[in-house]
């Protein structure tokens, strides 16, 4: 037996390949999911990919937090709709720049996360669950009885585009749809890194087993009410962009539903994956879009898509992929 | 003779629903030595740990470690303050690769892991000695597969490499050895050995030659109370002691 006190075991070659060659796959997506962001606008309408952008980044927050902190909020339209209203709000009563309005509102998500975040990391479970919920629902019903904040069923409408840093005008599409790609790939390359970062180690051994990580002496509550915050924030940076691109902030982004979308493009796209929410919400706004003419029924086509996902391939569509290639995306 | 007692407790009880799972337990461990806690099923040997590292709250009793009192301390911080646990069911981070959940462990030397900005290649640094734990519990060829697919006795000697892996000044151990076969059963037995030396070691065990060569000192509970309490050749020859374990059938080993 090694002694314990004085033993370096070597490291592993076979294992550093292995943990480097998940790192180099990763990186080489990541340099594929820019230079598609690169090429996007020229063979697809850029508001539709604005749209799903804004998607894709509030899935990818929401799977920070169930997929790798093993917390399940379903009320996380609180943090997007929540500073989709402060970012319109501010942009068109304030007169701020468009960047400011969305640092506004992802500020307000994260203030929000904190003090919604502290209530419900007390209970474990559903019930944290249900918390969230309540919680989001109550933000909801606040936005409907402060129309003179919200514009309550109208919502707040016409917000400018505005110039960004107050030069570059942004109401033309192609030039809002550089802004919009830069903030989904700084929102993507945070989270990557969040996922890989000592802290995210602690979060996944949190999610894995609680009690073990709290008898290791880890403070556990602490390290989820981070996520939860971070989470909130980054949720809150989708919905506030969203605002900008849509020059719309309304009751639908604070509604539950937009809660349940969330949760539906993460698990089709692949929990706990890196890369699943993007597949997700990809395939969640263009089944919407292309669909819409159908009215009513689009909804049940997405129930009934999601009930397929669910029965075929538990692990999601990236879920599949990576366990066919045997390599975590 | 003044003895040096690491952990102490005074009539420690934990009541479910008025049942009386431990009942005004007296417990002395001396420090440096393997103390043995033993005892059919349902004995509340399991509750006691939980006590003792407050997963759960007392109903009446103090407990008190190197001198505080940490009855009212939270079970993060019991940790911090060098008393960790295993479990007796095994808890390991099932996700997480075998060196990984080491690793959590060996993070703790960096104080608290806020940092979500730096990369985890900084934790590379602890790499070495995940793997000389790993190493040192056997699970070398294992150290890159997942935890939730080790075998059960493998989980164990896991969970036994990630205490280890804290450094801690006192070891509660819950059935290290159960679900194990007698090879890894006398490697851990080496190790526990080992790394008494410079630690105190309280240990739930059932394998009873396990516990007459490596412990020091043994405390008989039943039906939640202390029954006997002694080196191993006292408290096998004690009546009560054979009945309770004959009498519940839940005695196991060689007795
Ligand atoms: N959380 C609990 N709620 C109710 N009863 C419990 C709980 N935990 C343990 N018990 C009861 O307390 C007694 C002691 O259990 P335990 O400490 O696990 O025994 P041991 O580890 O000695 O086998 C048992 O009768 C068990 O059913
Ligand atoms: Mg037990």
């Amino acid at each position: 037996m090694t002694d314990l006190a004085t033993s370096e075991a070597p490291a592993g070659a076979a294992l550093a390949e292995t943990d480097d060659g998940t790192a180099r796959l990763h990186r080489a997506i990541l340099i594929g999911i820019a230079a598609a962001l690169v090429v996007a606008p020229f063979v697809a309408y850029p508001v539709f990919v604005m749209k799903v952008l804004c998607f894709a980044l509030f899935a990818l927050a929401f799977n920070l937090l169930l997929g790798y902190g093993g917390l399940l909020s379903f009320g996380h339209a609180a943090y997007f709709g929540m500073a989709s209203y402060v970012c319109a709000y501010t942009a068109k009563n304030w007169g701020l720049t468009p960047e400011l309005a969305i640092l506004l509102g992802t500020a307000v998500a994260a203030g929000l996360g904190t003090v919604f975040g502290a209530l419900a990391i007390r209970r474990q479970g559903i019930y944290f669950a249900m918390i969230t919920l309540a919680l989001a629902q109550m933000v909801f019903f606040f936005s409907l009885q402060t129309p003179r904040f919200t514009g309550g069923e109208d919502g707040i409408q016409a917000v400018p585009r505005g110039k960004l840093l107050g030069l570059l005008d942004l109401t033309d599409d192609r030039a809002l749809y550089w802004l919009v790609a830069a903030i989904f790939m700084a929102g993507l390359l945070a989270i990557y890194r969040i996922i890989h970062s000592p802290f995210g180690q602690i979060c996944k051994a949190i999610r894995d087993n609680e009690p073990r990580a709290i008898s290791l002496g880890y403070r556990a509550n602490q390290y989820k009410l981070m996520v939860f915050v971070l989470s909130a924030a980054l949720a809150g940076l989708a919905g506030a962009t969203k605002a900008i691109v849509f020059q719309l902030a309304s009751l639908t982004d604070v509604y539950w539903t937009m809660s349940g979308e969330v949760v539906l493009m993460t698990l089709v796209g692949g929990l706990g994956t890196v890369f699943g929410p993007i597949v997700g919400a990809i395939v969640m706004v263009t089944m919407q879009n292309y669909l819409a003419t159908l009215g009513a029924w689009v909804t049940v086509i997405q129930g009934v898509i999601f009930v397929a996902c669910v029965l075929l391939f538990r692990e999601g569509i990236v879920g599949v992929i990576a366990k066919a290639i045997k390599k975590p995306l | 003779m003044a003895e040096d007692i690491i952990l102490s407790t005074a009539g420690l009880t934990k009541e479910f629903a008025g049942f009386r799972a431990v009942s005004g337990v007296d417990l002395k461990v001396r420090r440096g030595s393997i103390h043995a806690l033993i005892g059919p099923n349902g004995a509340g040997k399991t509750t006691c740990f939980n006590l003792l590292t407050k997963f759960l709250a007392p109903t009446r009793g103090t407990i008190v470690y190197n001198g505080r009192d940490i009855t009212r301390e939270k079970p993060a911080e019991i940790a911090r303050l060098g008393l960790v646990r295993s479990f007796q069911i095994s808890a390991v981070f099932p996700q997480l690769s075998v060196k990984t959940n080491v690793r959590i462990a060996l993070q703790r030397k960096r104080g608290d892991s806020f940092d979500f900005w730096r990369s985890e290649r900084r934790l590379k640094s602890l790499d070495a000695e995940a793997e000389a734990l790993v190493e040192a519990v056997g699970l070398t060829p294992f150290r890159e597969l997942s935890a939730g697919e080790l075998s059960y006795g493998r989980k164990r000697a896991l969970e036994i490499a990630t205490t280890l892996a804290l450094d801690p000044e006192m070891l509660l151990l819950d059935e290290p050895m159960a679900g194990m076969g007698r090879e890894d059963i006398d490697r851990i037995e080496t190790l526990i050995r080992k790394v008494s030396a410079q630690r105190t070691i309280l240990m739930v065990e059932h394998n009873l030659s396990v516990v007459a060569s490596l412990c020091d000192r043994i405390t008989v509970l039943a039906r939640g109370q202390v029954l006997a309490e002694g080196d191993y050749a006292g408290v096998s020859k004690d009546p009560r002691v054979v009945e309770a374990y004959i009498g519940s059938g839940g005695g196991h080993g060689h007795h």
